[in-house]
């Protein structure tokens, strides 16, 4: 049964991806805010510093006697100094016009006050460039100076390489402790799960009672429905139970009075074709009722076969309880029974099974046996238990042995012998449940023999 | 023997008090549990045929009563359900042994004997005619004391007989009672069972005659 149900994701497997994939998005996250803000702050640093340059050579400039005059000092450049030896330009310019420096350096309108940074390449590198503009005053009017001071990035790429590098490593320690984290989460979640699965696998297959261990609150919708499914099997189960035997008392009991009616009439009429006619009659109830009896106890088996309950048992106990049930039967055709068994032969099976599939088996051999003859029943125990049952009846015909086992079916020389074709079904059901076999073979002196083998 | 039936479908309880009757066989009938536990306490039986489903209970519950008041008269229980692990549960309670209905009168005899048997109470139901004893329970048959071993169809036959000296039974009738409904015989094989009684009887007082077109009838010299 359980191969029908079709498997979506786990859920384990999905807890855990969605955790996983969170962690995942977490940890990038993370990763690109730290390095942004840590690229801020050092770019910060670095316009700080090229602001505080451009100040002092802006500071320097002075108007003496109509003439502009920067001494700035060496001090403005030299604290642009780096480990990483970046390069550092600058340019000067008087209204719009440059004084001194680079030329080249791109430039960009400013108004006097505080400086501006910004990014741009310059002789095919990158640079930062921060530029102040001032207003002198002088008898002559008004000039405006302003100047740019440029410096390559060298040394803060490095610092960021390094900042990136850190914040990789923290990233992914992140990411492998949440995953971490997020399989034992799941472990923990599935678990009562796992634990409910368990205890109904475990059960026999009869107990249909109701989960009565404790559940998480999630899990009480799934379970009380659980619980209310099992109570409705068992109670069906119960109901079909009690139907099978309430329909087999409703056929059978007619078909009593029938047959003994016809029994008792035919003890009185004396007339040929009356009698033929009652004796068929009661063949046809022996049919009818036995055939509604074997279709209820193959329909039972059926239903047993799929939760086999499996005891410890002896094959001649059953063997032997079984014969001497039908002895009186035998004993009406002058039949006997030969009975040669090792006192015990263990098997582990149901019991109801066993003794259905043995039953037919002996009733088989009885009613094809001719009168006064002997029945052979042999059980005994050597790779498997095994019962051989041997009649000295017509035997099987050979071109039918393979699909006298199929439901139904019966042999061509069983005319005249009431049967429903469902007996060596049943034996045959019964043996594969148990993981048995069961071998028809015919007797070199006539005779069939059936070997039940567990 | 005494028999005691206990079955609440009327149509087949007469069906089996008719058969019974032909037989020779005493019988009552109860069709309740109330009426079976007060039959039983008031006559002997040898025998109970009991049936399950009753209108005024499970005849279990009768079985159960019966055994508890140490009553030891042999019950065959008559069930018309078929569940395997019924008929277990039958014999847990005290049943001697049990048949599904429909069944074969003949196969019902058959148990009741053995069950009898094994019971071994009957020496009242002892048969005489002539020199011979015929005990039809235990299966004994004595010639002028002496024991013989008849198979059980000789003795089927014997038994007939032996319970109407000097009557005609045709080939038919005979075979009626001694074959079982899906064994194909022709009316002849009753002779060969004839011919054996015959020789066993050689050394008794009693004659099978054969009546030409009519049947067998014994005979006592």
């Amino acid at each position: 049964m359980t191969d029908t149900v079709r498997a979506s994701a786990s859920l384990r497997r999905r807890l855990t991806l969605v955790l996983i994939g969170g962690a995942a998005v977490l940890a990038l996250l993370i990763y690109f805010f730290v390095r942004h803000y840590a690229t801020q702050i050092a770019q910060q640093g670095q316009d700080e510093v090229l602001g505080a340059s451009v100040t002092s050579i802006l500071d320097a400039a002075v108007i003496r006697n109509g003439t502009l005059e920067i001494d700035f000092p060496y001090a403005s450049l030299s604290m642009l100094n780096t480990a990483s030896d970046d390069r550092v330009f600058y340019a000067i310019y008087r209204d719009g016009e440059v004084l001194s420096g680079y030329p080249s350096l791109p430039r960009r309108a400013v108004e006097p006050g505080g400086p501006m940074s910004w990014t741009a390449v310059f002789d095919g590198t990158p640079v930062r460039i921060t530029t102040a503009a001032r207003r002198l005053i002088a008898a002559e009017g008004q000039t405006v100076i302003s100047v740019s001071v440029a410096q390559t990035q060298d040394a803060l790429a490095g610092t960021l390489r390094n900042i990136s590098q850190t914040v990789a490593l923290f990233g992914a320690g992140f990411f492998l402790m949440a995953t971490a984290l997020s399989f034992w989460a799941t472990s923990a979640t599935i678990g009562p799960l796992k634990r409910l699965t368990t205890s109904i696998t475990r059960r026999g297959p009869q107990d249909l009672s109701p989960v009565a261990k404790p559940v998480p609150a999630e899990m009480i919708p799934l379970v009380s429905s659980l619980n209310n499914l099992m109570g409705r099997l068992d109670h069906s189960l119960r109901q079909s139970e009690d139907f099978i035997a309430e329909a087999a008392h409703r056929v059978r009991t007619p078909l009593a009075t029938v047959r003994s009616h016809a029994e008792a009439t035919l003890q009185r009429v004396e007339k040929e074709e009356n009698r033929k006619a009652l004796r068929s009659m009661v063949r046809a109830i022996d049919e009818s009722s036995r055939a509604a009896g074997q279709l209820l106890d193959h329909a039972m088996i059926t239903f047993r076969a799929d939760h086999l309950e499996r005891q410890t048992l002896n094959l001649t106990e059953l063997v032997t309880d079984i014969v001497s049930r039908l002895e009186p039967v035998a004993e009406m055709k002058d039949i006997a029974f030969r009975v040669e068994a090792a006192p015990v032969v263990p098997v582990s099976g149901d019991p109801i099974l066993l003794q259905n599939a043995i039953r037919n088996l002996i009733d088989n051999a009885l009613k094809y046996s001719p009168g006064e003859s002997v029945i052979d029943i042999t059980v005994c125990m050597d790779e498997t238990a095994r019962l051989t049952i041997c009649d000295s009846g017509p035997g099987f015909p050979p071109e039918q042995m393979a699909g006298l086992v199929d439901r139904f079916a019966r042999g061509a020389n069983a005319e005249g012998i009431t049967g429903s074709g469902l007996g060596l079904t049943i034996a045959q059901d019964v043996a594969v449940a148990h993981n048995g076999h069961l071998v028809l073979s015919n007797r070199s002196s006539g005779g069939a023999c059936v070997t039940f083998s567990l | 023997m005494k028999f005691l039936l206990v079955e609440d479908n009327m149509e087949l309880a007469q069906a089996i008090l008719s058969r019974l009757r032909l037989d020779g066989h005493v019988i009552d009938h109860a069709a309740k549990i109330q009426d079976a536990i007060a039959f039983s306490e008031l006559g002997e039986y040898d025998l109970i045929l009991l049936d399950i489903m009753l209108p005024d209970g499970d005849g279990r519950d009768f079985l159960q009563r019966h055994r508890q008041g140490r009553k030891d008269t042999p019950v065959i229980v008559l069930t018309a359900r078929s569940q395997v692990s019924d008929r277990i549960t039958l014999l847990d309670l005290g049943a001697d042994d049990y048949v599904t209905k429909p069944f074969d009168h003949a196969e019902l005899e058959a148990r009741c004997r053995a069950v009898l048997r094994r019971r071994a109470g009957s020496a009242r139901n002892v048969t005489q005619v002539g020199d011979v004893t015929f005990d039809p329970v235990a299966g004994v048959v004595q010639v002028a004391g002496t024991a013989i071993k008849l198979r059980n169809r000789e003795l089927r036959l014997l038994e007939l007989f032996m319970n109407a000296p000097g009557q005609i039974f045709s080939k038919q009738k005979l075979v009626d009672r001694l074959f079982s409904y899906d064994e194909d015989v022709s009316d002849n094989a009753i002779e060969v069972y004839v011919g054996r009684l015959r020789k066993h009887l050689e050394t008794s007082s009693l004659r099978i005659r054969t009546s030409r077109g009519l049947g067998y009838s014994l005979e006592h010299d």
